[in-house]
C-alpha cells in the first residue's frame, strides 16, 4: 500500500499534468501525421506509384495503341547490346556534363572568393548581376544562345573573325554543339553556385583565421587547411546537384539541336532520347527501360561523386 | 579591414575588379542583346557584323508575336499556375515543416529522412505513368495537370523545417500551449508570422521554378489555349525558325515579368538564400 502511494507520487496518473501530457502527445501524433500527409499523398500518387509502374512497363513491349506484351528483360538487353543511339546519348550527356560542370564550379568558387573579399565595393550589385541568369527560363536561354552561336550571323563567329578564325558550324558539329549547350548551362548556373559558396564562406568563424595567423600560417595554408575543408559540404552539395541536373539535361539540346538531337545525334541526351521514345515513337516500354537506367546512372554517378569529393578533405 | 602597404590600385585589386566586370558583363549581355535583336527588322538581323544597338522595330515584332502565339493567354496561364502552386507550396510545406520541427510523433525522423531522400529521384523517372494518371483524371490540357502534382515538395518541407527549428524557441510553443492553443492555432498564429523571411524565399524559388518549367508542361499541355509561356515560346521558335527578330522579341517580353518579380524581391531573396544555406 505504501509503495503504491510512492509510485503515485512519482507518476501521478490522475493529476492534471499527466493527463495534459498524455493528451498533448496524442494531439501531436494526430496533427503531426495530418500535417505531413499532403506530401505523402502527392508523392505517393505522382512519385512512388509512377516509379514502380515504370519498372513494370519496362518489362513490356507497348505502344499506347496496342496491347502490352510481356517481354521480360528484353528492353534492357536491347538497350545495352543493340542500341548505338543509347550509347551515343549516354556519351553526349556525360560530355556536356563534364564540359559545363568543371569550369562552372571552379569559376563559381573564384567568384565567391572575390565577392567575399573585404575590399570589393558594390557587392550587392555584383551578387544580383551574377545571379540574374538563373532566373531566366531554359527556353529563353536556349533561344538567345542559339542566336549567339549561329553559324552565319551569330555574334560569336563575328567576334572570332577578329582573331582570324573562320566561322564555326556550332550547330552542325559534335564539339560545337556540346560547347554551345555547355555554355548555356554554365551561364545559367555559375552565379547560383557562387552565391551558395559565398554563403558557406561567410559562415566560417573569423577567429579560425586569426588563430591561424597567430600560428604563422600563410594565406595558401589558410586556404587549404581552413577555407576548403570548411566549405567542403557545400562543394559536395553543388557537385551532386549539378550531377543530377546534368544527367537530366533536356530543354537546351531540344531547342538547340531539334527534336532528334541533330543530324549526327550530336545533341541527343539521355532525357531527350527518353522523351523521343515515349512521346514521339510511342514505345512506352522501351522508354521506361531508359528511364530506369537513367535513374540508376544518376544514383551511381552521385555516389561516385560523393566519394570523390569527400576525398578533398584528405588533402590536408 | 585595412592592410598596411596595400594600395587601392594594387595589381590584385585591378585584376579582381576586371574579372568582376567581365563576369557581370557576360551575365547581363544576353538580356540586352535579346532586346537589340528583338527591336530590329529581320533582314537587319541577317547581316554581318550583327547589330549592337537597339533598332526601331520592336512593336512591329511584338505584333507578329501576338499573331503567331496566344501570348497574353500564355502569360495568364503561367501566372495562374505559378500563383496557385506557390500558395499551395507555402501552406503545405510550412505546415509539414512545423510538424517536423515542433511536434513529437512516432517515426518522425525516419519520415523526414525519407522526404530528403526523395529529392534524389529524377522527375523523368515517373514521366510515363504520371502522364497516364493525368490522362485518366482527364487533366490533359488542363492547368490542374501541372498544379496538383507540384502542390508540395521535398525541398520546401526541408527548408521550412530547418528555418522553424532554428528560429522558433520551444518555450514559445509551451507558452502558447499553456494559453490553450491547439496545434493548428500555434502554427497559424505563432509560427507563420515568424517565418515570413523563409516563406518569401521559398515562395520566390517556387514561383520561378514553375514559371520556367518546361518538360512536364510540354507533355501534358498540348492545346494552345492552355500553353504556359515557355511552351508558347517553344512553338514560336519551332514554327518560325527564320524570323529571329520576332522570336527574340517574344523571348524578351516573356522574360520581363519574371525579371520584374525577381528585382522587386531580390534583396530578400539573395539574403534568404545565403542565410538558409548557412543554417544547414
Amino acid at each position: 500500500m505504501s509503495s503504491n502511494v510512492n509510485l503515485n507520487k512519482q507518476q501521478p496518473a490522475n493529476s492534471p499534468s499527466y493527463k495534459k501530457t498524455w493528451k498533448q502527445s496524442t494531439k501531436d501524433h494526430i496533427s503531426g501525421y495530418l500535417y505531413i500527409s499532403p506530401f505523402f499523398i502527392i508523392f505517393g500518387v505522382f512519385g512512388v506509384f509512377p516509379i514502380i509502374f515504370t519498372a513494370w512497363i519496362s518489362f513490356h513491349k507497348w505502344n499506347i495503341l496496342g496491347t502490352k506484351e510481356f517481354v521480360g528483360l528484353r528492353n534492357y538487353q536491347l538497350l545495352f547490346t543493340d542500341d548505338p543511339l543509347f550509347w551515343k546519348a549516354l556519351g553526349n550527356t556525360f560530355s556536356i556534363w563534364f564540359i559545363s560542370t568543371l569550369p562552372q564550379l571552379f569559376l563559381a568558387l573564384i567568384l565567391a572568393f572575390i565577392l567575399n573579399s573585404a575590399f570589393v565595393k558594390g557587392k550587392q550589385f555584383f551578387r544580383l548581376a551574377v545571379f540574374l541568369p538563373n532566373i531566366t527560363s531554359v527556353v529563353a536561354v536556349a533561344i538567345i544562345f542559339g542566336a549567339i552561336f549561329g553559324q552565319q550571323y551569330g555574334i560569336l563567329n563575328y567576334l572570332l573573325s577578329f582573331f582570324g578564325i573562320e566561322p564555326i558550324n556550332w550547330q552542325g558539329t559534335y564539339w560545337g554543339t556540346h560547347l554551345a549547350i555547355s555554355s548555356m548551362v554554365m551561364w545559367r548556373w555559375t552565379g547560383y553556385n557562387a552565391i551558395i559558396y559565398l554563403a558557406a564562406l561567410q559562415s566560417i568563424p573569423k577567429d579560425l583565421y586569426e588563430a591561424a595567423r597567430i600560428d604563422g600560417a600563410s594565406k595558401a595554408q589558410q586556404l587549404f587547411h581552413i577555407t576548403i575543408p570548411m566549405i567542403r559540404p557545400m562543394i559536395i552539395f553543388t557537385v551532386i546537384l549539378s550531377t543530377i541536373g546534368g544527367m537530366q539535361i533536356f530543354a537546351e539540346p531540344l531547342m538547340f539541336s531539334g527534336p532528334g538531337g541533330g543530324a549526327m545525334d550530336q545533341g541527343l541526351t539521355m532525357t531527350l532520347y527518353l522523351y523521343e521514345e515515349a512521346f514521339t515513337r510511342n514505345s512506352f516500354g522501351y522508354a521506361s527501360a531508359i528511364a530506369w537506367v537513367l535513374f540508376l546512372i544518376i544514383v551511381l554517378f552521385s555516389l561516385v561523386n560523393l566519394f570523390v569529393t569527400r576525398r578533398i578533405k584528405s588533402a590536408e | 579591414m585595412k592592410e598596411v602597404g596595400v594600395k587601392w590600385y594594387s595589381p590584385g585589386k585591378i585584376i579582381t575588379y576586371l574579372l568582376l566586370i567581365i563576369i557581370t558583363f557576360l551575365s547581363i549581355f544576353p538580356f540586352y542583346w535579346m532586346f537589340v535583336i528583338g527591336s530590329h527588322h529581320t533582314s537587319a538581323v541577317n547581316k554581318f557584323p550583327p547589330a549592337m544597338l537597339p533598332g526601331a522595330n520592336f512593336f512591329e515584332n511584338a505584333g507578329k508575336v501576338f499573331d503567331n502565339i496566344q501570348f497574353f493567354q500564355a502569360i495568364i496561364n503561367s501566372v495562374i499556375a505559378s500563383t496557385a502552386i506557390t500558395a499551395a507550396v507555402l501552406f503545405f510545406c510550412s505546415l509539414s515543416g512545423f510538424a517536423f520541427a515542433k511536434l513529437n510523433f512516432k517515426w518522425k525522423n525516419g519520415l523526414f529522412v525519407f522526404i530528403i531522400a526523395t529529392m534524389m529521384v529524377p522527375s523523368q523517372l515517373g514521366l510515363i505513368p504520371s502522364y497516364m494518371i493525368i490522362s485518366k483524371l482527364g487533366w490533359i490540357n488542363s492547368l490542374n495537370a501541372i498544379i496538383v502534382p507540384a502542390m508540395v515538395n521535398a525541398f520546401g518541407v526541408f527548408w521550412m523545417r530547418q528555418y522553424i527549428m532554428a528560429t522558433i524557441p520551444n518555450e514559445l510553443m509551451d507558452a502558447g500551449r499553456i494559453d490553450g492553443c491547439s496545434n493548428f492555432r500555434l502554427y497559424w498564429s505563432v509560427v507563420l508570422p515568424s517565418v515570413r523571411p523563409a516563406m518569401a524565399t521559398l515562395g520566390l524559388i517556387t514561383f520561378m521554378n514553375v514559371w520556367n518549367d518546361f518538360l512536364w508542361p510540354l507533355v501534358v499541355l498540348k492545346d494552345r489555349s492552355v500553353h504556359t509561356i515557355q511552351i508558347a515560346l517553344r512553338t514560336l521558335n519551332g514554327a518560325y525558325y527564320q524570323d529571329f527578330a520576332m522570336i527574340l522579341a517574344g523571348t524578351f517580353m516573356a522574360t520581363v515579368p519574371i525579371l520584374i518579380v525577381f528585382l522587386m524581391f531580390s534583396k530578400q531573396f539573395i539574403s534568404g538564400l545565403t542565410e538558409g544555406s548557412v543554417k544547414n
